[in-house]
């Protein structure tokens, strides 16, 4: 009995954490729009032009639909990861202080931001994946269901990879470092823009240690039916790195300094 | 004597930032009920204390229980049994006033059906019934503070810490504040630890003060006591009356006598009783008195005016962001 309340007690907390970043996210638009509109550009500008060349090695696919899941991944990579300076945004107007002055544990702070980045992933994601719709990504239920495991997995991934690094630092201009050596990489070597097959050795290596690469793999299995790896290997990595990511997140918020 | 149940127990605890030493060996008992007063001058080791308290900060060495619980190997416990309002608001100020206290109220474990009504009580103690849906970057400093004192409340704790509740506030606001802050001593039955560097701030409110300098405790009483401490108080009576100085120190109530330049100077219990009596016995040109205040009382501890201090020291400033 005793554990049931409990149980439900850390699940108020964590909802409670989560609803204030939705409303948040909700009241400031802006940030919706600005981060939607960055890939819309991506997807329409680099998938026409370079389309025109057609680099795409997938018959029956053309350039903006072969890159439309990597801009699937980039919009979470960027979103989720960029997530993160929520956490410095919370410490620098002593948000942070006021809660873990409460009877919370870190692991639900934890749960509960991580929920509420990927809530505004999700949000993108899914006016994205509308996007594909229109310009003839052929989707079907199971595909449906298998992409938005992988955005799951990976926004869950990203985001606390995100916080986690936000955790360390104390100022939005450190956290802008974060942006070109975590994110640009992240997205560059996630094979969004190019096929994985026939990359000269370093390079495979790079993309091969990139999480975001299974994502899209498995994405452009599920979208396209076209993919390097089988999308069941995709989904175990993805996983892999999720769970990791995850524990170094809870790891890090539970060594974050209060004040 | 009074007989009341210590709520805060402190042992011996010390903070060090590296050769810093910000809280210096301080021990010191607080009883419930009470309105205690932490003064002293920016970086003397307020925030620091009140930082570890409430198991935001761990302590280099020593120990404290608060409502019986121990600040480190129970701070989950600690943490529920206190509210706190700290030197700058921490409101989300995206979201309105109610929704700050709903997102804490769930925090805090505020049960579901107990939550609205619980809301709306904390609302009207600070007075921000009127602007509760409104978003809380439309309040002013004054309301901002007072979101923070409804929001500390919420879960009844048995402990409230204001850490300088009215700095950077105007005049006006700051004695509002004052209001509040003695309507949540009638009303909630909180026990009260506040910081504060301003003396009259402490006189109002508090009914117990401990005069902390460089991390150490340097005097403790009532703010009554801490005066009487000093002598009493000073009469400066302008005079020809020759031999004035002979004749005033037959009194009992003049305890010392000074002269210079015309002006005789005594040190008198109550100069109000003592005045009267006096100048029915000399002829005064004119005359004046003042009672002591804590400022003076802190001068004559520390050796310093406490506004002498720059505002912000380094210390707190360090103690933040270490």
């Amino acid at each position: 009995m005793q554990s049931t309340i409990s149980v439900e007690d850390h699940l108020t907390k964590i909802y409670a954490l989560w609803l204030r970043e939705f409303k948040v996210f909700m009241r400031e638009k802006s940030r919706l729009i600005a981060s939607t509109f960055t890939p819309i550009l991506w997807l329409f500008v680099i998938g026409s032009g370079l389309g025109a060349a057609n680099p795409s090695t997938v018959p029956g696919v053309d350039y903006q639909q072969f890159i439309f899941p990597g801009i699937v991944a980039m919009s979470i990579i960027f979103s989720s990861v960029f997530f993160g300076s929520y956490i410095i945004w919370d410490r620098k107007f002593d948000f942070l202080k006021s809660v873990m002055v409460a009877p919370v544990s870190r692991g639900s702070v934890f749960v509960g931001k991580t929920l509420g980045g990927m809530t505004t992933s999700l949000i993108q994601a899914a006016i994205l994946l509308a996007i594909g719709a229109a310009i003839g990504i052929p989707f079907t239920p199971l595909s449906l269901v298998q992409v938005v495991a992988v955005i799951l997995l990976m926004s869950f991934g990203l985001t606390s990879l995100g916080l986690a690094l936000g955790s360390y630092m104390y100022s939005l201009e450190g956290f802008q470092m974060i942006v070109s050596f975590v994110v640009f990489p992240l997205f560059f070597l996630s094979g969004a823009l190019f096929p994985l097959d026939n990359l000269p050795g370093w390079l495979g290596v790079l993309t091969a240690a990139d999480p975001a690469t299974y994502g899209v793999d498995a994405m452009r299995h599920a979208m396209l039916g076209e993919g390097s790896n089988s999308i069941e290997f995709d989904a175990a990595i993805l996983v892999g790195y999720t769970a990791a990511l995850g524990a170094f997140g809870i790891f890090s918020f539970k060594r974050m300094k209060a004040v | 004597m009074r007989s009341s149940i210590r709520l805060i127990r402190i042992r011996n605890l010390v903070k060090k930032y590296g050769n810093l030493t910000a809280v210096d060996d301080l021990t010191l008992d607080i009883n419930e009920n009470e309105v205690f007063g932490l003064l002293g001058s920016n970086g003397a080791g307020k925030t620091t204390t009140i930082h570890m308290l409430a198991t935001l900060l761990k302590p280099t060495s020593g120990s404290a229980t608060v409502n019986g619980y121990d600040i480190v190997s129970q701070s989950a416990k600690v943490r529920a049994s206190i509210g706190i309002v700290f030197q700058a608001p921490s409101s989300d100020d995206i979201l309105t006033g109610y929704e700050n206290l709903h997102l804490h109220s769930m925090l805090y474990s505020v049960p579901r059906n107990a939550r609205r009504q619980r809301i709306d009580e904390v609302l009207e103690l600070v007075g921000l019934t009127e602007r509760k849906h409104d978003q809380v970057k439309t309040y002013s400093g004054g309301m901002r503070r007072r979101l923070e004192i409804a929001r500390g409340l919420l879960h009844k704790p048995k402990v409230m810490f204001l850490d300088e509740p009215t700095l950077g506030l105007d005049p006006t606001s700051r004695e509002t504040m004052w209001k509040y802050v003695k309507r949540l001593v009638e009303e909630e039955k909180v026990t009260i630890i506040l910081t504060t560097h301003y003396m009259e701030e402490a006189d109002v409110l508090c009914n117990r003060i401990g005069i902390i300098d460089k991390g150490k405790i340097v005097a403790l009483d009532t703010p009554a006591a801490l005066k009487a401490g000093l002598g009493g108080d000073i009469i400066r009576i302008k005079t020809r009356t020759p031999d004035a100085g002979k004749m005033v120190a037959q009194f009992d109530f003049v305890r010392k006598v000074e002269q210079s330049d015309g002006f005789l100077v005594l040190s008198v219990k109550d100069a109000k009783k003592a005045l009267p009596v006096l100048l029915q016995n000399i002829e005064a040109e004119s005359a004046e008195f003042a009672s002591p205040t804590l400022n003076d009382v802190f001068i004559q501890i520390t050796g310093r005016n406490i506004k002498e201090q720059a505002e912000g020291g380094f210390m707190e400033r360090y103690a933040k962001y270490d």
